[in-house]
């Protein structure tokens, strides 16, 4: 579930705005870790250091979207790769964040009900978002920017909007994480992780959050299955992940869900309650 | 009164000029339209007039205020709308979003109000669902409201970015090759509605090919060619002008092949 909550960040960055990111999982790092600090040095309490770690993530999302989101495409995906990177480096090297030893001594508190709140909060407010102007905006950056600019759409700052309310999904997914393994490593959330969660959003299918979610799952349990259906088969587990992506990319580029399907069907009964 | 004045417009490409000191005066309520050959500077004005382009010297002025260096989003908020030449659409969204996304400007509703929807926000939306829903009937797309736009035949593509453009509630529309493409029943649907744009009051500018459709509504008329201005007059003394023919048609074997 947490997962689910990285991929559903991703997708509004990737999937809605079309905006593609490769270190989405520096987010949930910067969360997790501050998530951690804040509950032990300054003794926090859990909901308030979840939440003041999602919006230090969101703070660096701030700060990584003003210099990168000026950029399109490939160079981007490259800036926000070298952006995960400085940050997965910065951690090893920081005394207050444990260096390569990482932060233990996390008191758990994250379980399934906690983590389950959690998704449902992130997809109640996003569904909402990606409903209103705000959300329309990013479809509309993703679909044509020049047009959107045309049509009074200030780009830059709602690319930068994105970033931000993506970061904060993912660093409260971080914390959450933090606080569910209660042990937290620079390496946790370098390029492997950002891979991983990009993974989940393409074969769920790119802008449509319910398919982050269920790629979320397959990517997640996957793994587990193959362990027990026979140990060899898991020690593999990139090749599948590796082979299941070229599939998908032949069978069904759209994901398993495509963007559309839900949305077409939910908007004809938004319109006729407000009759049109 | 003039609602847009460009003065001693210039712009230049690496070492190509693809303007040369145009000027440009666009009276309020008028039907002006740019023609000239391919390549000859029509879209390269536009481009300067929305803010996509920074002119390499001259100046702009929108209503007495000097626009130049403002940003398209800025220059659609002050009342400037345009269509695009190669049609932009938001393809994967449908008919009415497309218009909605038009009112971006003249709305406000942010991440907050999105999340909470507060009243205000639902009143807001309903008033630019309504809007939308009226703008589709004026231009004749409301019965393919939740279509997706890509999946419109072309002459409706043509009209959904006319009323995504009268949906920023513009005072000038620059219209971008209108009518390519389009069979003539089209093209006399069109020349019909751009005819009741204007009497809405809104100023109309126009870069076209289609012949019939230039003689028939504009008001005035400007040539380039070459990135200059040859010719600038109502549609008759375009028609009899020299210079205007020359460029179309030719005189020496030197333009041939560029009659249109």
């Amino acid at each position: 579930m947490i997962n689910s909550i990285l991929a559903v960040s991703l997708n509004l960055i990737t999937g809605y705005t079309g905006q593609l990111s490769l270190g989405h999982a520096t987010f949930m790092g910067l969360g997790a870790y501050a998530a951690t600090l804040f509950t032990l040095k300054l003794h926090f309490p859990f909901l308030a250091a979840l939440i003041a770690g999602a919006l230090v993530a969101a703070f660096f999302g701030f700060i990584i979207g003003v210099p990168t989101l000026r950029l399109k495409g490939d160079y981007l995906a490259i800036a926000t790769l070298g952006f995960g990177e400085i940050t997965k480096n910065i951690l090893m090297n920081l005394k207050i964040t444990g260096g390569p030893m990482g932060l233990r001594g996390i008191p758990k508190v994250t379980n399934v009900y906690i983590a389950a709140v959690a998704l449902f909060l992130v997809i109640f407010s996003l569904n909402r978002i990606m409903n209103s102007r705000v959300g329309k905006s990013f479809i509309a950056i993703r679909e044509d920017e020049l047009a959107a600019e045309a049509m009074g759409i200030n780009t830059t700052q709602f690319k930068i909007l994105a970033f931000i309310i993506g970061a904060f999904y993912a660093g409260l997914a971080g914390g959450l994480y933090a606080f569910l393994f209660r042990y937290i490593n620079p390496k946790d959330f370098g390029f492997m992780k950002s891979i991983e969660i990009l993974c989940m959003v393409v074969l769920g299918g790119m802008g449509n959050t319910y398919g982050a979610v269920l790629g979320a799952f397959i990517i997640t349990i996957l793994p587990e299955l193959l362990r027990s259906v026979s140990p060899v088969i898991a020690q593999y587990r990139m090749v599948f992940y590796g082979l299941l992506l070229v599939i998908m990319m032949i069978v069904r580029p759209q994901g398993i869900m495509s963007a559309q399907a839900l949305e077409k069907k939910k908007y004809k009964s938004s319109l006729e309650k407000g009759g049109l | 009164m003039e609602i847009l004045e460009g003065h001693d417009l210039t712009m230049v490409f690496g070492g190509l000029a693809a303007l040369t000191s145009v000027d440009i005066k666009i009276e309020e309520g008028e039907i002006l339209s740019v023609i000239g050959p391919n390549g000859a500077g029509k879209t390269t004005l536009f481009n300067l007039l929305t803010g996509v382009y920074s002119p390499t010297s001259g100046k702009i002025y929108f209503k007495k205020k000097e626009i130049k260096n403002l940003k398209p989003y800025q220059i659609t908020k002050l009342g400037i709308a345009r269509t695009f030449q190669n049609i932009r659409l938001f393809g994967e969204m449908s008919v009415l979003d497309n218009v909605i996304i038009g009112q971006h400007c003249r709305t406000k509703t942010g991440i907050f109000g999105a999340i909470l929807r507060t009243p205000s926000v639902k009143k807001e939306e309903a008033s630019v669902n309504e809007k939308a829903m009226d703008i589709l009937k004026f231009v004749g797309l409301e019965k393919v409201y939740n279509e997706k736009a890509k999946n419109l035949p072309y002459g409706k593509q043509r009209r959904l970015e006319m009323a995504r453009a009268l949906a920023t509630d513009p005072e000038l529309i620059l219209l971008d090759e209108p009518a390519a493409g389009m069979n003539p029943f089209e093209t006399n649907e069109l020349i019909e509605l751009i005819g009741k744009i204007n009497e809405m009051g809104k100023t109309i500018l126009l870069i076209e090919h289609d012949m019939k459709l230039v003689m028939g509504i504009s008001k005035r008329i400007m040539v380039l060619d070459y990135g200059k201005k040859i010719a600038d007059g109502p549609p008759e003394e375009i028609k009899n002008d020299e210079r205007v023919i020359k460029a179309y048609l030719g005189e020496s074997s030197r333009r041939e092949g560029r009659a249109c």
